[in-house]
């Protein structure tokens, strides 16, 4: 117990990293997801094709195997690029790694953003065709009726699926500690290979994940419910 | 005001349309009839190209719409639309409903826009409901707005898609009436209906649809009362 406690205060600066990571990986994933969930359904055949492409490569891997590599496997190009720059030109080295921040975000953002992709592409296409054809008859463009019609009603639909995205990725963070981001599961590694405690370490990691979780699906369900007016 | 020559539609292996010939002169009200199936619909969403035809022609106010370099976006905001299930948008109050195309497609200043739709609100008598959302209002009040709306563009033409079918018998009437109105004031329209009584009293032309053609065409008093065609006559039969 007194392990636990006094290990506290480290898992839970580990959480704060977790929430941080998770929440700028969702935000920019909701850019990205905006982005590749309007191609994948736009008339532009390459603009689809690439869009399906992003989306099946980044579901279709594990998390795990995109964090390695984004963090081992890109930088080791990148050198050999670099190398092979430096010899040919004489160029000077810049590069030298990336910082395990970055690759973390890089890594979870471009995870988060293809399933996003898809909430937005279900969200857009849960939108009756009769709002779009109403919004048509009345000498609107696509993009407008998609701007002040379709959208507004798909982002209210998306708030419960973004909602589970985010508790999917809030747990996913703690593949991170593989390539030693220091995020709440890693810290309770660290702390376990220093003091053997597993069970109480771990389980205390698992109540913080829990406690994160749970309150953070209560926030979405509270905001369903205001947001439920007018639709 | 509307010309319709040889025009034919087709999903996939099904024929819609075969070869409809109309015209619709400025200020008339033609009544379009005809059972489930027979293309009555296709044809009226063919005249704002929420359906593109496979063939033949469609001019609107002189302007072709199967020409390639027409701008589709211009000729809908001469021609008005009314749904069969309304189709207004649910995130945004009747008065928002109104004002939107108004705004964004017109380039009117909201107070422009506003003034509008308050007296299109209140000639389809609903000038207490402005800043009710759709889903607060009843049926036949969705319809009356969704009309409203599509007056605020200031249409030449209106087209009605079976605009009282998804209404509960109480709420026909309502509605009827504000298309009786507009009607009276020389409104060109186009009616997919099966509000015979509505047909008879308002229409100037009735046609008579079946099979993706028209087998008949006449006054109200020539179809109703002297239907010469077979399919016509079971038709009213069964419905009248």
């Amino acid at each position: 117990m007194e392990t636990v406690i006094s290990s506290l205060p480290v898992l839970l600066l580990g959480a704060v990293k977790t929430l941080q990571i998770t929440a700028i990986s969702v935000f920019i994933g909701c850019i990205l997801g905006l982005i590749a969930g309007l191609s994948r359904l736009s008339r532009n055949r390459v603009l689809s094709f690439l869009a399906v492409c992003y989306v099946d490569f980044f579901r279709g891997t594990p998390l795990l195997v995109q964090i390695v590599i984004v963090y081992f496997g890109i930088p080791q190009i990148l050198k050999d690029i670099q190398n092979q720059l430096v010899q040919a030109y004489g160029i000077t080295p810049v590069f030298e790694n990336i910082p395990i921040f970055l690759a973390a975000v890089i890594a979870c953002s471009l995870n988060s953003g293809a399933y996003i992709a898809e909430i937005f592409r279900a969200g857009v296409q849960s939108i009756e065709k009769g709002q779009m054809e109403a919004a048509r008859s009345l000498g609107m463009t696509h993009g407008q009726a998609m701007r002040y019609v379709i959208l507004p009603q798909a982002f209210k639909r998306v708030i419960p699926p973004l909602g589970n995205e985010f508790i999917a990725m809030l747990k996913d963070t703690s593949l991170l500690s593989v390539i030693g981001f220091e995020e709440l599961f890693r810290r309770g590694q660290l702390i376990v290979g220093a003091t053997y405690q597993a069970f109480q370490i771990y389980l205390t990691v698992a109540f913080i994940y829990l406690v994160m979780v749970v309150s953070f699906s209560r926030l979405v369900d509270y905001l369903e419910r205001r947001l439920k007016t007018g639709d | 005001m509307i010309k319709v020559s040889n025009l034919y539609k087709r999903f996939g292996h099904l024929e819609v349309l075969r070869g409809i010939d109309c015209h619709v002169a400025p200020q008339e009200v033609v009544v379009v009839i005809g059972p489930s199936g027979s293309g009555k619909s296709t044809f009226l969403r063919c005249l704002n190209l929420l359906e593109q035809p496979t063939a033949g022609e469609v001019v609107v106010d002189g302007v072709n719409l199967m020409d390639p370099k027409t701008d589709i976006n211009k000729v809908r905001q001469e021609v008005g639309m009314v749904f069969q299930r309304f189709n207004l948008f649910p995130h945004k109050t009747a008065l928002e409903n109104i004002t939107l195309a108004p705004i964004k497609v017109r380039g009117m200043t909201q107070h422009e826009a506003e003034e509008i739709a308050h007296n299109l609100l209140a000639k389809v008598g609903l000038s207490d409901k402005a800043h009710a959302y759709p889903d607060q209002l009843s049926g036949g009040q969705q319809q009356r707005v969704a009309i409203a709306r599509a007056l605020a563009m200031r249409p030449k033409v209106m087209l009605f898609d079976e605009p009282t079918s998804a209404l509960d018998p109480e709420m026909v009437g309502e509605v009827l009436s504000v298309m009786k109105d507009l009607a009276r004031e020389g409104m060109t329209m186009v009616v997919v209906t099966h509000e015979m009584g509505f047909a008879r009293e308002v229409g100037d032309r009735v046609l008579f649809m079946d099979e993706g053609r028209i087998v008949e065409e006449g006054t109200p008093e020539q179809i109703f009362n002297y239907p010469k065609n077979e399919r016509l006559k079971v038709f009213l039969s069964k419905i009248l």
